[in-house]
């Protein structure tokens, strides 16, 4: 705090490092990248350190606040500020950032210093999505933040790059012109562009739902939802083994994020009206991509369909009203930015190899990889959400929350636990088990020093975030509690509705029935008419 | 430092060690430094049962490092020793210990080995944190811990095929039951705002007679629960339905079989309805259905093992029927029995399974029983422990039927009639019929196994694993048949049609090969095993099933009914004589079989062509869920991608925006090549027009 930029800080040094990039050679380029990226990396510590997690601290912290101009009375400002649900994502972006540049070390030998540019500004934009408290500052670093994944996909991406970065551009297109036409009713609406009081803003009912609709259309892209998830695979097939982490470690959470931040807060009344929309949209996503993904014979795009499976829980937890929901999706955006990201690098050091995403090229790794597969191993188990990994805290709060607003919902939700489980094991079985048959497969060297260094902390960031996942809840309790007060007044009632007990021994038991039906209404927001009815009637 | 954290975490650090570090300390210090920690895990797991022998002790709770909170749901990491941890502690590292130990012997010519002991320190470290969760979150962590390790073993010769598959299938069989589970977790925090265990419990009978929804109907509360975490025990403990991974379970090395799919992981399912008992007290439908699973299971596992030719399969679907036992005894209120045989089984199924083992070694890695036949003069010592282990299983005693003499017989024997007489006691004549007709089935495939595979004729000329080891002795040396081993395994799994109806029709005659008994690292588990077959029942069967005993021992750690306890002893007298009699017919039906009048078996078996089709076929479960759930996921994983995704979302989607576009005559190869330009200037038209609008507005 203190006055001092920290957050235009990180914002600057990728900046120029970016500009000294272009004017420096390959090998420098690198150096230069992850000298900056590991700068940002230790400031995302020391912020993360020094944030303010204790009950009762500012929701905002690390603000700056400069006025740029003013039109028509709105002011527009160079306005930063996190929370803890921005500070947990900058967390993700600069974490993994060191590792994309990292894992293009050797992998990218054409035009390394634009590349290097192109990693850099993406890095810039992320910060800048998470920390923006200005409306247009948004607006600007969510929608320019593609830009450099276009660029990567379009100029270092696969033989139908193409074809990849058109679909992308088609898909967000659409949302973002929808959610900028949204952004400036806000503005005439609400007559300010400070994200913060946008979120305190209640905006009228009937306009709640045309704005919802439009900031639906740009995150549903975004995150990816069914149906518009198509665009996912063939950016991830196309794009070079650091693009793919950064979009599924980061820029698949920019749809989460907006949730959070402009949906739930900003439009309370029509995320309750939406809410079965959502639900509905995320449980084909679970059984559909799931079974699309057990079918993929492309290492990337079965990742790929299993990362838009990973995201249904996501959309469900947090359109479930609940502390549980809103922090496990939290938790699983965090979880399987580490997992996928680790996932796709796992694939990109055996394409480095073999040149192929061809899973039935390989096979039998475990004889000649056996680091390699032990670290393999770990992401899968990680992916399939097994308990002390990142991915279950999760899934099973999530879950937890999305089953007090929808025991359907959770059900079909709950079943990607299955199919997941179906479609990641087969996949190690094809790739790391079974004999050493080929002979160019068993030519492949195990892990190199730099690949370890690599997968090593996100491993360990995976463990840790299973085993003692409080370090990443602290941050955002408060954040979590205050969203789910802001939109407890819309909240739906949940189909659970338990009624209070009934033993036959009524009156010996009387009291502790009466604590009982006052638990089962206060923690099931559903509660409200049955619960609480009986519950009235029971004294 | 509470000993409970050294027993728990020992394990693991040893399994740390023993698989990052990835043979570079060569393979004894790996196993010196696992076996060493279960043996420790143990030595100090014992003084706590004892203590616990002597009853009235209170349940301790040590934390250790927070987990958990969000909102009202709180979790922690935390060890709780009771009465019923207590019991399965001193099952796991006693039996994961032997286990280990065994292993220095059975894989000693493996080259993965500190791999193998890596795991098996994993899985027990897994189950300990099962046994000692406090909250239903750190149960299922357990939970799926020795899922994942259950899976690492069976594909542990993960060259094999059928070792893949087998544990691929293993992992999301269990997976179907821990749907059932998390769901059931979610419903219980739903309903009492927390997973604490003891909380639940305490708060259990308060919510008798609520109701509440789920997938749009009402049901009743604790009924709904009870069943929601009684379908993560059927997938964990193979009841009838999800049972079809634990035959295939057998791919994986026999110490695996003997210590996970038999006297550990398996019983988790039957630990956690102990463990939640007084909820499903409250809930007489679920109780019901317990119990008819139960006993469906017990009736039909042991109908296939009637049957089956590979040794191993054999003991698998004696285990599947066990475990039904297990569960219709906690169905009809015993918690205690059901406890009881949990534990005397896990001490003689894990012989049985070394012995298995010891047999299999001594046979070159031959697992069917019809290349078996006049051993017990050759492996006397693994002959001895077998029939140990087989007089445990089938209940040979004395029933206490005479006046002035107690009961007494070998471990099997007390638990398993306990099981049978509370099931008549509590008022369930269906299942206590269910159990004496499986004593009768248990006691003749039980005698089955012992009579081809150590009495009669040799018949190992016609083994092609025994041909080999033959032929290699006079060619060159001893060291290939790892490698060729999984083609051989294959075709001695899949005993097809063809064969069915000569169940003992095999070559006679040796072949000239001679069996060698185990080296004494793998004996002196099976001693000791033996020890625990024989004595186990008639040493504890006071603390577990006994009314005031068994009440003072449990202390309030399971529902124990010690009104049912006392009703067992009042049950008649043909009651109490039943369980002997059916064990005493299938031994004789078995004699007559294989021993008296050799060929029988094959005649019944041609004569019941097609019964014995069917049940050699395992009722064709696997057969119908390919069907009806392998297949079609396939198959619509296909449709939806190809007609799905892409003739569909893309070719009405972005595909067709691009044809559009194209008959607009805008040209698509300038819009290809300038879309990131188009973009960015679009981008910038909007903002203009969106800051002219507020400026005009």
């Amino acid at each position: 705090m203190s006055g001092f930029p920290i957050l235009s800080i990180m914002l600057a040094i990728p900046a120029i490092a970016a500009v000294a990039c272009l004017f420096a050679g390959a090998k420098g380029a690198r150096w230069i990248a992850l000298g900056a990226t590991l700068i940002d990396l230790a400031l995302g510590i020391w912020l993360w350190a020094h944030f303010d997690a204790s009950p009762g601290a500012a929701q905002w912290q690390y603000v700056e606040h400069v006025r740029l101009f003013g039109i028509g009375g709105v002011d527009f400002a160079w306005a930063l500020g996190i929370d803890g649900f921005a500070l947990l994502l900058i967390m993700l972006s600069v974490f993994l950032m060191p590792i994309c540049i990292g894992a293009s070390w050797t992998a990218i030998e054409k035009r390394v210093p634009e590349y290097m540019a192109a990693m850099l500004l993406t890095l810039i934009l992320m910060i800048g999505t998470f920390a923006a408290q200005d409306l247009l500052l948004f607006y600007v670093f969510f929608e320019g933040g593609l830009i450099p994944m276009y660029l990567i996909i379009g100029i270092w991406g696969g033989a139908n790059r193409i074809y990849a970065s058109y679909k992308f551009f088609l898909y967000t297109l659409l949302g973002s012109l929808l959610m900028l036409i949204a952004m400036i009713a806000m503005l005439l609406n609400a007559g300010t562009a400070s994200i913060p009081a946008l979120m305190a803003h209640d905006f009228p009912a009937q306009w709640q739902t045309w704005l919802w609709l439009a900031f639906f259309a740009s995150f549903a892209v975004k995150m990816p939802m069914w149906p518009v998830h198509t665009w996912l695979p063939d950016a991830h097939v196309q794009a070079p083994t650091a693009g793919s982490v950064i979009l599924a470690g980061v820029l698949l959470k920019l749809g989460g994020y907006g949730f959070l931040r402009f949906s739930l807060p900003m439009f309370p009344e029509a995320s309750a009206q939406f809410m079965w929309l959502v639900f509905a949209l995320s449980c084909v996503a679970v059984v559909y991509t799931s079974l699309v993904a057990l079918v993929q014979t492309d290492m990337k795009k079965l990742i790929a369909y299993s990362s838009v499976a990973h995201m249904a829980i996501v959309t469900m937890g947090l359109f479930a009203f609940n502390e549980q929901g809103i922090d496990g999706a939290m938790m699983v955006m965090l979880g399987h930015g580490l997992v996928s990201g680790a996932l796709f690098l796992c694939v990109g050091v055996i394409y480095d190899r073999l040149h192929t995403r061809e899973i039935d090229r390989y096979g039998g790794l475990a004889i000649n990889m056996p680091r390699y597969a032990t670290l393999f191993l770990l992401f899968t188990m990680a992916s399939v959400g097994l308990p002390g990994t990142s991915n279950f805290v999760g899934e099973f709060l999530g879950l937890a929350g999305t089953y007090k607003a929808s025991t359907l919902t959770a059900f079909i939700g709950t079943t990607g636990i299955i199919l997941g489980a179906a479609y990641m094991l087969w996949l190690f079985r094809r790739v790391v088990w079974g004999d050493l048959t080929k002979d160019d497969v068993r030519a492949m060297p195990d892990l190199s020093m730099r690949e370890l260094w690599l997968l090593g902390p996100i491993a360990a960031a995976v463990l840790w975030m299973g085993v003692y996942p409080e370090s990443f809840l602290a941050p955002m309790r408060a954040d979590t509690a205050r969203l789910v007060e802001r939109v407890s007044r819309a909240a739906p009632a949940g189909d659970s509705r338990p009624t209070p007990g009934n033993p036959a021994a009524a009156p010996a038991h009387g009291e502790g029935h009466g604590a009982a039906a006052g638990e089962a209404s206060a923690t099931n927001h559903s509660g409200a008419p049955a619960a609480a009815s009986a519950h009235g009637g029971a004294h | 430092m509470s000993p409970i954290l050294l027993i728990v975490f020992l394990p693991l650090i040893a399994a740390a060690i023993a698989g990052l570090s990835n043979k570079a300390f060569g393979s004894v210090l790996p196993k010196l430094l696992t076996t060493g920690a279960l043996i420790a895990a143990c030595a100090l797991s014992w003084p706590i049962f004892l203590e616990h022998l002597h009853g009235g002790i209170a349940p301790t709770v040590t934390p250790v490092l927070h987990w958990v909170s969000s909102g009202t749901m709180h979790f922690t990491w935390e060890l709780r020793v009771d009465a019923l941890t207590a019991v399965m502690l001193v099952v796991i590292t006693s039996v994961s210990a032997l286990v280990h130990l065994y292993s220095w012997g059975y894989m000693s010519e493996d080259p993965d080995q500190p791999r193998f002991f890596a795991y098996l320190s994993l899985f027990t470290f897994a189950m300990l944190m099962l046994v000692t969760a406090n909250n239903l979150v750190q149960m299922f962590f357990g939970w799926e811990g020795v899922g994942l390790a259950s899976y690492l073993l069976i594909g542990f010769w993960f060259r094999k095929p059928s070792a893949n598959a087998a544990a691929i299938k293993a992992f999301v069989v269990n997976r179907v039951g821990d749907l059932g589970f998390m769901l059931g977790i979610f419903g219980t925090f739903l309903v009492f705002g927390t997973v604490d265990i003891p909380t639940i419990l305490a708060a259990a009978p308060g919510m008798a007679g609520s109701t509440i929804g789920f997938l749009g109907y009402r049901f009743d509360t604790l009924t709904l629960l009870c069943l929601l975490l009684f379908v993560g025990a059927m997938g964990k403990s193979a009841q009838l339905g999800l049972h079809t991974w634990l035959p295939d379970a057998m791919e994986g090395p026999t110490p695996v079989s003997a210590l996970i799919h038999a006297a550990t992981m398996v019983t988790a399912g039957v630990f956690m309805v102990c463990r939640m008992s007084p909820m499903f007290e409250m809930s007489p439908t679920a109780m019901g259905v317990v119990t008819f699973v139960g006993a469906a299971t017990c009736l039909f596992a042991a109908t296939v093992g009637l049957v089956q030719t590979d040794i191993k399969r054999v003991i698998a679907y004696s285990t599947c029927s066990q475990l039904g036992y297990m569960f219709f005894a906690a169905g009809v209120g015993a918690y205690g029995a059901a406890m009881f045989h949990l534990f005397t089984h896990a001490f003689f199924k894990a012989l049985l399974f070394l012995g298995a083992g010891s047999v299999i070694h001594a046979m070159h890695h031959e697992q069917d029983m019809r290349f078996y036949g006049g051993l017990w003069k050759k492996i006397p010592l693994t002959y001895w422990t077998m029939m140990a282990g087989t007089l445990a299983i089938t209940g040979v005693g004395i029933p206490g039927v005479f006046d002035g003499v107690a009961a007494i017989g070998f471990a099997g024997f007390h638990s398993k009639d306990a099981i049978i007489e509370a099931a008549w006691a509590a008022g369930v004549p269906s299942a206590f019929w269910v159990g004496v007709f499986v004593a009768l089935l248990t006691s003749f495939y039980s005698w089955r196994v012992v009579f081809l595979t150590f009495h009669g004729k040799p018949r190992w000329a016609g083994s092609e694993h025994i041909q080999h080891a033959v032929h290699d002795a006079h060619g060159h040396g001893h060291d290939a048949h790892h490698d060729d081993q999984p083609s051989a395994e294959d075709a001695g799994h899949a005993p097809d049609a063809h064969h069915a109806g000569h169940d003992d029709h095999a070559v006679e005659g040796t072949a000239g090969y001679h069996p060698h008994e185990s080296p004494w690292v793998m004996l002196v588990p099976l001693l000791l095993l033996s020890m625990g077959a024989i004595a186990a029942g008639y040493v504890f069967h006071g603390f577990f099933i006994e009314a005031e005993e068994g009440a003072h021992f449990w202390n309030g750690s399971i529902a124990f009914n010690a009104h049912l306890m006392h009703a067992m002893h009042g049950v008649p007298t043909w009651v109490k004589l039943s369980a002997t009699v059916a064990m005493l017919l299938g031994l004789g039906s078995a004699w007559y079989a294989y021993i008296g009048k050799p060929g029988f078996a094959a005649a019944v078996a041609s004569n019941f062509r097609v019964l014995h089709t069917f049940l050699l076929n395992k009722w064709y479960f696997d057969e119908l869920y390919n069907f009806l759930f392998v297949r079609p996921a396939f198959a619509i994983g296909r449709l939806l991608w190809k007609a799905g995704d892409e003739g569909t979302i893309d070719r009405f989607g972005p595909n067709g925006i691009a044809r559009l576009v194209q008959l607009g005559s805008v040209g698509t190869a300038r819009l290809q090549s300038g879309y990131l330009y188009t973009y960015a200037f679009i981008m910038l038209i909007g903002l203009t027009a969106a800051l002219t609008w507020v400026i005009a507005g």
